[in-house]
């Protein structure tokens, strides 16, 4: 049984990793995004949408296309996400947490309109839309997984959307620690001036970095409809798993190979429910806190510590402007 | 270098104008340097100093004017640009990222061919240490670093950049006298060496042993262009403020001293066991300025903030009060009980922005943060601070828009007329002042030192830690004088020798080391 509750740990944990490593690649940039839930949600919908118009207009699916479509779609629509807020709070200039709150407001406000007309053009009887064809396509695991006991069901069992994840997180790492780019963006999220003075373009970074992170939050958004709810989207089901991500860069330090083991370890705590016997409802949802807890008790931990190393990057949810005095 | 080239200006400026709303900060300015050369730029606050520098480094674009590089017409529209064409400024306020090494904060920005290599960095930089002379650990952290070797990073980033045009904003405000001396020596050998340097500066005996050439702005406006060896200090604040200032302190002899204030066997240490300060003990009078002199770090700005009851120490601090005469424990008292006593202490921090005004807030409600209280129930009484706002400014001669504007946007010696308007304006019997003139050109200068005298004259005790020797001299009746957080001793502020001060400042020199 814990070999099965490390790989239902592990496939909650990938939407979580997929939102935090967006974000941390975002927050490096000092764009502080909190319509990551939002994103997360658009870039859900969006597979839904490509996957159900693909489904409906094909007469037999294509496993590429059926898979390749919804990416698209999900990466399509994660990416205007990414722009709209570059171009308000870059641009523009507006205040950052305003605009995030706003956009994951707008993000769920738009997933749950397209989701209900979805269901309405299904003429389903029940208010989900089921994509169990394309989600088979985006579920495919290596076939010799199962004969290898629980090294296989733990490690080898996921789709490959979750060995994305991990694949990512671990080339933000590198990315950011170990390259040229990744350097000058840490700079743009510390200090924007100072990079400004060296010579880097400091819009043209966060642009970028808050557009691709939006690209791999949205993912997170089709893994979790296609991979962990089999296909199934009903408006809401997505939860609070957009805000776990954002707590779970905290926990992870701003430091993507971190975020792997937390969103692990976050998956598991926010299961763990399921797996203590004889808990009733109200037991369930102290035990659904749990992640929370952590995230706040490591907050306190590490600003005891008050190490360098564990803050969030100087100019977070600050807006540059060169010529201003 | 090239004989031909050096008679080609490095780079010269022709009718840069640059306007930011309303204000004109750069009115037609012309400037030329040499390569091999030294250029200082001289100019009271809010001449547009910077600003200049700027446009050359790529921060701002000029709305008029031209520049030139090696006799041909350049753009610069960004730093990038300004880099291409060898140009680098060192900022007043360092332009570092703090959590990174200063190998990484070299490399920032920079786009060489080939692979990405930290190791290689650091290598070259300690070619260039050796070259010029630095210390530098390329791995060290800046948030580690002292001042001066933040400076030293700004600098080898420049040359690491192999800029042939140097420009320094200011690089002396924040350095110790031996500091000053040993980037004097880097920048000299950097001339030799064919470099154009420009370099600005309130202080004009730094003008007149470093430079060349002096330029002069007065008031945005281009003032002229002298040779250093054919000037003297009083031309070149002639050309700088407009008109014939004088420029000594008016030192009245200490009246009705009598002890106001008492510091006894005062230790102070932080968190981690760092002892900051080792049995202090000492006495203001009242009706005289006690300077304080110290090598910066040697526990100043602790001893101060000590008595202002923002730290936690241990020891006596007496306070006499003159009307009633009754002698008031200060110690471990918090800045509202002191004030709650009745004892008028004002304070006027060094850290003007942070401590003392808040930035973003207007010049009447810093006012009114003294005052706050005064209102009735829940209101704020705004009419007080507002009258008191109007009068720091006309007599102080601060110059803003008006009083509702944020403090922030002030240039530095204006922010600081505000900040010691404020603090002198509720009477004070004892005014303690950390580093006021820091930043402030000579005018302000000497209207703080003006203000101060006055207090004294008034009878209150004034404290004045300053970092400016021949100032400290020329100010003080008495000066303390720090070492690594000791009182290393007190002496006659008319009859010392600089040579002596400056021995008891480094002296148990070999204790130093926490700043």
């Amino acid at each position: 049984m814990w070999a099965e509750f490390i790989r239902r740990a592990i496939m909650q944990g990938i939407p979580l990793l997929f939102g935090s490593t967006g974000e941390i690649v975002t927050e490096k940039s000092g764009n502080l995004n909190l319509g990551i839930p939002g994103v997360m949600y658009v870039g859900g919908i969006g597979g839904v949408i490509g996957a159900f118009l693909y489904e409906q207009n094909a007469t037999t699916l294509n496993p590429f296309l059926a898979v390749f479509i919804p990416f698209m779609c999900a990466v399509i629509c994660s990416l205007i996400m990414g722009l709209i807020y570059c171009f308000l709070t870059v641009s523009l200039r507006a205040n950052q947490n305003v605009t995030g709150l706003a956009l994951t407001t707008f993000g769920v406000g738009i997933g749950n309109f397209f989701g209900g007309s979805l269901v309405k053009l299904a003429g389903s009887d029940v208010p989900s839309i089921n994509l169990t064809a394309t989600s088979s396509y985006f579920r495919a695991s290596l076939p010799f997984a199962d004969d290898l006991g629980w090294f296989g069901q733990i490690f080898l069992s996921h789709s490959f959307l979750a060995y994305l994840a991990i694949a990512i997180a671990l080339l933000a790492s590198f990315m950011l620690t170990k390259t040229r780019v990744g350097l000058n963006l840490r700079a743009v999220g510390e200090n924007p001036a100072t990079a400004d003075a060296a010579g880097i373009r400091v819009e043209l970074y966060k642009y970028v970095a808050t557009c691709i992170g939006s690209v791999i939050a949205g993912l997170g958004g089709l893994y979790y409809v296609m991979d962990y709810a089999n296909g199934v989207w009903s408006n809401d089901g997505f939860g609070d798993r957009g805000w776990l991500a954002i707590a779970l860069v905290i926990f992870a330090m701003w430091r993507p190979r971190l975020s792997i083991l937390g969103s692990i370890l976050f998956g598991g705590l926010y299961i763990v429910h399921n797996y203590i016997p004889n808990l009733d409802v109200s037991g369930q949802e102290l035990f659904k806190m749990l992640p929370y807890v952590v995230t706040i008790f490591f907050l306190v931990m590490t600003s005891i510590g008050n190490k360098r190393n564990a803050q969030p990057p100087a100019s977070l949810g600050l807006p540059y402007f060169r010529e201003e005095r | 270098m090239q004989a031909q080239k050096s008679e080609v200006p490095a780079i010269r400026l022709e009718g840069i104008t640059k306007q930011f709303g309303s204000v004109i900060a750069n009115d037609h300015v012309d400037l030329s340097v040499k390569h091999g050369q030294i250029l200082a730029i001289l100019g009271e606050n809010g001449s547009g100093k910077t600003t200049l520098m700027n446009m050359i480094a790529g921060i701002y674009f000029p709305d008029h004017g031209r520049i030139f590089v090696d006799g041909e017409e350049v753009v610069i529209r960004s730093p990038k640009d300004a880099f291409k064409y060898g140009i680098g400024m060192i900022h007043q306020h360092f332009k570092l990222v703090d959590v990174f090494t200063a190998a990484e904060n070299i490399m920032l920005g920079l786009e060489e061919k080939g692979k990405f290599s930290i190791k290689q960095c650091e290598k070259r930089v300690k070619e260039i240490s050796e070259q010029y002379g630095f210390e530098l650990d390329p791995s060290k952290k800046i948030y580690e670093m002292s001042v001066s070797e933040k400076q030293t990073v700004e600098i080898i980033k420049v040359l690491y950049r192999n800029a042939n045009i140097l420009i320094l904003d200011e690089p002396t405000a924040v350095l110790a006298p031996q500091e000053t001396e040993k980037l004097f020596n880097v920048l000299r050998k950097m001339r030799d060496d064919g470099k154009a340097i420009i370099i600005i500066t309130h202080k004009l005996h730094e003008v007149l042993s470093l430079s060349d050439q002096v330029t002069v702005l007065c008031k945005g406006k281009y003032a002229g262009t002298v040779d250093t060896d054919k000037t003297n200090e009083s031309q070149l604040t002639e050309m700088m403020v407009g008109k014939k200032v004088t420029l000594s302190i008016d030192r009245s002899e200490p009246k009705n001293c009598t002890p106001r204030l008492k510091v006894d066997n005062l230790n102070y240490s932080l968190k981690d066991g760092t002892q900051i300060l080792k049995n202090i003990s000492f006495t203001v009078n009242s009706g005289e300025i006690l300077g304080i002199a110290g090598v910066a770090g040697s526990g100043q700005r602790e001893l101060l903030e000590c008595i202002a009851g923002l730290r936690k120490s241990e020891g006596e601090i007496l306070y006499f009060d003159p009307k009633s005469e009754e002698t008031i424990d200060l110690h471990s008292k918090k800045p509202l009980e002191i004030r709650e006593m009745g004892v008028r202490l004002s304070f006027v921090p060094e850290d003007r922005l942070g401590m003392g005004l808040v930035g973003n807030m207007d010049i009447i409600d810093n006012i009114l943060l003294r005052d706050y209280r005064n209102g009735k129930l829940v209101f704020l009484d705004k009419s007080d601070s507002k009258e008191l706002a109007e009068q720091i400014i006309k007599d102080l001669e601060v110059v803003t828009p008006n009083a509702s504007t944020p403090v922030r946007l002030l240039s530095g010696g204006n922010v600081q007329k505000v900040l010691v308007g404020r603090e002198i304006a509720a009477s004070p019997t004892v005014l303690m002042a950390a580093y006021p003139v820091r930043g402030l050109d000579i005018n302000s200068s000497y209207t703080i030192y003006n203000l101060l005298n006055k207090q004294k004259e008034n009878g209150s005790a004034v404290v004045f830690v300053g970092e400016d020797l021949d100032v400290l001299m020329a100010l003080s009746d008495r000066i303390l004088v720090m070492c690594a957080g000791a009182v290393s001793g007190v002496v006659d502020a008319r009859t010392a020798t600089k040579e002596e001060i400056g021995l008891m400042m480094i002296r148990n020199k070999h204790q130093k080391g926490n700043n």
